[in-house]
Protein backbone atom coordinates (compact mmCIF):
# COMPACT_ATOMS: atom_id res chain seq x y z
CA UNK A 1 0.00 0.00 0.00
CA UNK A 2 1.69 3.05 1.14
CA UNK A 3 5.18 3.12 -0.09
CA UNK A 4 7.98 4.10 2.48
CA UNK A 5 9.30 7.97 2.07
CA UNK A 6 12.56 8.59 0.46
CA UNK A 7 14.69 11.42 0.40
CA UNK A 8 13.43 12.08 -2.94
CA UNK A 9 9.75 13.23 -1.66
CA UNK A 10 11.23 15.96 0.48
CA UNK A 11 13.37 16.93 -2.16
CA UNK A 12 10.53 17.60 -4.23
CA UNK A 13 8.12 19.10 -1.44
CA UNK A 14 11.00 21.75 -1.12
CA UNK A 15 10.95 22.70 -4.70
CA UNK A 16 7.10 22.78 -4.56
CA UNK A 17 7.57 24.84 -1.62
CA UNK A 18 10.04 27.03 -3.44
CA UNK A 19 8.28 28.00 -6.78
CA UNK A 20 5.16 28.84 -4.14
CA UNK A 21 7.46 31.22 -2.46
CA UNK A 22 8.61 32.56 -5.77
CA UNK A 23 5.53 33.24 -7.21
CA UNK A 24 4.90 34.78 -4.33
CA UNK A 25 7.64 37.30 -4.50
CA UNK A 26 7.66 37.80 -8.65
CA UNK A 27 3.77 38.01 -8.80
CA UNK A 28 2.36 39.82 -5.70
CA UNK A 29 2.21 43.76 -4.57
CA UNK A 30 1.84 43.78 -1.19
CA UNK A 31 5.00 43.99 0.38
CA UNK A 32 3.86 42.04 3.59
CA UNK A 33 3.21 39.37 1.59
CA UNK A 34 6.47 39.19 -0.45
CA UNK A 35 8.49 39.14 2.67
CA UNK A 36 6.24 35.94 4.35
CA UNK A 37 6.81 34.30 0.19
CA UNK A 38 10.67 34.49 1.07
CA UNK A 39 10.46 33.25 4.81
CA UNK A 40 8.33 30.15 2.59
CA UNK A 41 11.36 29.85 0.12
CA UNK A 42 13.81 29.67 3.14
CA UNK A 43 11.43 27.12 4.63
CA UNK A 44 12.50 25.23 1.34
CA UNK A 45 15.77 25.36 2.17
CA UNK A 46 15.70 23.91 5.37
CA UNK A 47 13.69 21.12 4.26
CA UNK A 48 16.41 19.94 1.95
CA UNK A 49 19.23 20.32 4.38
CA UNK A 50 17.25 18.46 7.14
CA UNK A 51 16.20 15.64 4.29
CA UNK A 52 20.07 15.63 3.83
CA UNK A 53 21.26 15.86 7.25
CA UNK A 54 18.89 12.63 7.60
CA UNK A 55 20.22 11.11 4.35
CA UNK A 56 23.93 11.25 5.62
CA UNK A 57 23.36 10.50 9.02
CA UNK A 58 25.13 13.79 9.77
CA UNK A 59 24.22 16.75 11.90
CA UNK A 60 25.95 19.42 9.89
CA UNK A 61 23.16 19.96 7.84
CA UNK A 62 20.56 21.07 11.01
CA UNK A 63 23.09 23.14 12.22
CA UNK A 64 23.09 24.88 8.56
CA UNK A 65 19.64 25.27 9.13
CA UNK A 66 19.92 27.43 12.29
CA UNK A 67 22.24 29.63 10.29
CA UNK A 68 19.68 29.97 7.95
CA UNK A 69 16.97 30.24 10.67
CA UNK A 70 19.57 32.96 11.96
CA UNK A 71 19.48 35.32 8.67
CA UNK A 72 15.58 34.98 8.21
CA UNK A 73 15.26 36.62 11.71
CA UNK A 74 17.69 39.59 10.71
CA UNK A 75 15.99 39.37 7.29
CA UNK A 76 12.33 39.90 8.75
CA UNK A 77 13.79 42.64 11.56
CA UNK A 78 15.50 44.42 8.98
CA UNK A 79 12.96 44.04 6.02
CA UNK A 80 9.82 45.21 8.26
CA UNK A 81 11.69 48.03 9.19
CA UNK A 82 11.88 49.42 5.62
CA UNK A 83 8.78 48.33 5.23
CA UNK A 84 7.75 51.01 8.19
CA UNK A 85 9.86 53.83 7.34
CA UNK A 86 8.46 53.05 3.55
CA UNK A 87 4.92 53.67 4.74
CA UNK A 88 5.47 56.23 6.50
CA UNK A 89 7.26 58.44 3.61
CA UNK A 90 5.36 56.98 0.92
CA UNK A 91 1.87 56.19 2.37
CA UNK A 92 2.08 52.71 0.10
CA UNK A 93 2.89 48.73 0.48
CA UNK A 94 2.54 48.63 -3.16
CA UNK A 95 5.84 46.62 -4.40
CA UNK A 96 5.17 48.41 -7.78
CA UNK A 97 4.24 51.94 -6.96
CA UNK A 98 8.04 52.49 -5.57
CA UNK A 99 9.34 53.07 -8.48
CA UNK A 100 11.94 56.05 -8.06
CA UNK A 101 14.98 54.74 -8.82
CA UNK A 102 13.26 52.82 -11.47
CA UNK A 103 12.65 55.81 -14.50
CA UNK B 1 6.84 2.66 8.93
CA UNK B 2 3.84 2.84 7.09
CA UNK B 3 2.42 5.72 9.70
CA UNK B 4 5.54 7.56 8.79
CA UNK B 5 4.52 7.42 5.06
CA UNK B 6 0.96 9.03 6.77
CA UNK B 7 2.60 11.78 8.62
CA UNK B 8 4.43 12.69 5.82
CA UNK B 9 1.51 13.35 3.44
CA UNK B 10 -0.18 14.80 6.15
CA UNK B 11 2.38 17.59 6.57
CA UNK B 12 2.97 17.72 3.42
CA UNK B 13 -0.68 18.68 2.82
CA UNK B 14 -0.10 21.44 5.80
CA UNK B 15 2.84 22.84 4.34
CA UNK B 16 1.15 23.49 0.58
CA UNK B 17 -1.96 24.39 1.68
CA UNK B 18 -0.88 26.42 3.94
CA UNK B 19 1.79 28.13 1.41
CA UNK B 20 -0.77 28.69 -1.49
CA UNK B 21 -2.99 30.40 0.97
CA UNK B 22 -0.35 32.38 2.06
CA UNK B 23 0.40 33.55 -1.57
CA UNK B 24 -3.17 34.03 -3.00
CA UNK B 25 -5.05 35.54 0.28
CA UNK B 26 -6.25 39.11 -0.34
CA UNK B 27 -5.72 40.30 3.04
CA UNK B 28 -2.34 40.15 4.97
CA UNK B 29 -3.75 39.20 8.04
CA UNK B 30 -5.03 35.91 6.14
CA UNK B 31 -1.61 35.50 4.48
CA UNK B 32 0.56 35.58 7.60
CA UNK B 33 -2.49 32.86 9.73
CA UNK B 34 -1.60 30.69 6.29
CA UNK B 35 1.83 31.71 6.62
CA UNK B 36 1.69 29.80 10.25
CA UNK B 37 -0.30 26.76 9.10
CA UNK B 38 2.62 26.43 6.56
CA UNK B 39 5.40 26.59 9.44
CA UNK B 40 3.67 23.88 11.60
CA UNK B 41 3.54 21.50 8.67
CA UNK B 42 7.55 22.44 8.44
CA UNK B 43 7.83 21.59 12.19
CA UNK B 44 5.88 18.60 11.78
CA UNK B 45 8.81 17.34 8.80
CA UNK B 46 11.47 18.16 10.53
CA UNK B 47 9.92 16.15 14.09
CA UNK B 48 9.53 13.48 11.54
CA UNK B 49 13.24 13.50 10.25
CA UNK B 50 14.15 12.74 13.61
CA UNK B 51 15.25 16.66 13.90
CA UNK B 52 13.58 17.43 17.56
CA UNK B 53 15.49 20.73 18.35
CA UNK B 54 14.87 22.33 15.24
CA UNK B 55 11.29 21.51 15.37
CA UNK B 56 11.52 23.57 18.69
CA UNK B 57 13.16 26.18 17.09
CA UNK B 58 10.59 26.46 14.17
CA UNK B 59 7.84 26.73 16.61
CA UNK B 60 9.49 29.22 19.06
CA UNK B 61 11.34 31.21 16.65
CA UNK B 62 9.21 31.26 13.78
CA UNK B 63 5.65 30.36 14.91
CA UNK B 64 6.10 32.91 17.92
CA UNK B 65 8.63 35.05 16.84
CA UNK B 66 8.99 36.04 13.17
CA UNK B 67 5.03 35.59 13.32
CA UNK B 68 4.29 38.21 16.20
CA UNK B 69 6.49 40.64 14.08
CA UNK B 70 4.38 40.60 11.26
CA UNK B 71 1.47 40.70 12.79
CA UNK B 72 2.84 43.75 14.57
CA UNK B 73 3.62 45.29 11.56
CA UNK B 74 0.27 44.25 9.76
CA UNK B 75 -1.42 46.71 12.65
CA UNK B 76 0.75 49.55 12.56
CA UNK B 77 0.65 49.89 8.64
CA UNK B 78 -2.39 50.99 7.26
CA UNK B 79 -3.59 47.62 5.14
CA UNK B 80 -7.31 48.37 4.55
CA UNK B 81 -6.98 50.27 1.54
CA UNK B 82 -4.52 47.88 0.55
CA UNK B 83 -6.76 44.75 0.62
CA UNK B 84 -9.15 46.49 -1.80
CA UNK B 85 -6.46 47.31 -4.61
CA UNK B 86 -5.17 44.83 -7.01
CA UNK B 87 -3.38 41.95 -5.54
CA UNK B 88 -1.15 40.79 -8.60
CA UNK B 89 0.88 43.22 -10.41
CA UNK B 90 1.08 42.63 -14.65
CA UNK B 91 3.68 40.36 -15.10
CA UNK B 92 1.99 37.62 -13.09
CA UNK B 93 1.08 35.36 -15.74
CA UNK B 94 4.53 35.22 -17.03
CA UNK B 95 5.93 35.19 -13.82
CA UNK B 96 3.89 31.92 -13.51
CA UNK B 97 4.65 30.42 -16.32
CA UNK B 98 8.54 30.55 -15.58
CA UNK B 99 8.12 29.48 -12.05
CA UNK B 100 6.09 26.57 -13.27
CA UNK B 101 8.95 26.00 -15.86
CA UNK B 102 11.49 25.63 -13.48
CA UNK B 103 9.16 23.54 -11.02
CA UNK B 104 8.70 20.80 -13.90
CA UNK B 105 12.68 21.00 -14.56
CA UNK B 106 13.49 20.54 -11.23
CA UNK B 107 10.86 17.68 -10.47
CA UNK B 108 12.29 16.17 -13.99
CA UNK B 109 15.59 16.28 -12.45
CA UNK B 110 14.96 14.80 -8.95
CA UNK B 111 12.31 11.94 -10.23
CA UNK B 112 15.73 11.05 -13.00
CA UNK B 113 18.16 10.52 -10.00
CA UNK B 114 15.49 8.93 -7.75
CA UNK B 115 17.27 5.19 -7.78
CA UNK B 116 20.35 7.43 -6.15
CA UNK B 117 18.79 7.64 -2.81
CA UNK B 118 17.57 4.95 -0.74
CA UNK B 119 14.57 4.79 1.59
CA UNK B 120 15.56 7.29 3.79
CA UNK B 121 16.16 4.76 7.05
CA UNK B 122 18.46 6.65 10.11
CA UNK B 123 21.74 4.92 9.29
CA UNK B 124 23.07 4.32 12.52
CA UNK B 125 21.18 4.48 16.07
CA UNK B 126 22.43 7.94 17.03
CA UNK B 127 25.00 7.96 20.33
CA UNK B 128 23.22 10.78 21.70
CA UNK B 129 20.38 12.70 21.74
CA UNK B 130 19.60 15.28 18.92
CA UNK B 131 20.49 18.55 20.73
CA UNK B 132 23.68 16.98 22.20
CA UNK B 133 25.06 16.62 18.85
CA UNK B 134 23.90 19.68 17.34
CA UNK B 135 25.40 21.62 20.44
CA UNK B 136 28.53 19.62 19.88
CA UNK B 137 28.64 20.29 16.02
CA UNK B 138 27.68 24.21 16.66
CA UNK B 139 29.95 24.95 19.69
CA UNK B 140 33.19 22.74 18.39
CA UNK B 141 33.29 22.65 14.84
CA UNK B 142 31.10 25.79 13.51
CA UNK B 143 31.92 28.39 16.70
CA UNK B 144 33.26 31.01 14.17
CA UNK B 145 30.06 30.98 12.26
CA UNK B 146 28.26 30.65 15.59
CA UNK B 147 29.87 34.09 16.87
CA UNK B 148 29.60 35.87 13.40
CA UNK B 149 25.69 35.09 13.37
CA UNK B 150 25.56 36.50 16.53
CA UNK B 151 27.18 39.98 15.39
CA UNK B 152 24.72 39.38 12.45
CA UNK B 153 21.81 39.69 14.66
CA UNK B 154 23.06 42.97 16.41
CA UNK B 155 23.61 44.23 12.84
CA UNK B 156 19.86 43.56 12.23
CA UNK B 157 18.49 44.91 15.87
CA UNK B 158 20.52 48.47 15.10
CA UNK B 159 18.99 48.59 11.57
CA UNK B 160 15.94 47.43 12.55
CA UNK B 161 15.81 50.56 15.65
CA UNK B 162 17.08 53.22 12.81
CA UNK B 163 14.97 52.05 10.15
CA UNK B 164 11.89 52.36 11.89
CA UNK B 165 12.25 55.06 14.28
CA UNK B 166 10.31 58.45 13.73
CA UNK B 167 12.87 60.83 12.21
CA UNK B 168 12.54 64.28 14.74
Amino acid sequence: MLHPVTTTHYLVLGAALLAIGTIGVLARRNIVVILMAIELILNAVNINLIAFSRYLGQVQGQVFAIFVITVAVAEAAVGLGILIALFRNKETVQADEIDLLKW
Amino acid sequence: MWLETLFFYLFAAVTLTGAVLTVTRRSPVHSALSLILALIGVAGLFLLQKAEFLFAVQIVLYVGGIMVLFLFVIMLVNLDQAARLRQFNRQWALALACVLAVAAEVVYVLARGAGAFRYAAPAEAPRAGNVEQVADALFKQYLLPFELASILLLAAIVGGVIMARKRS
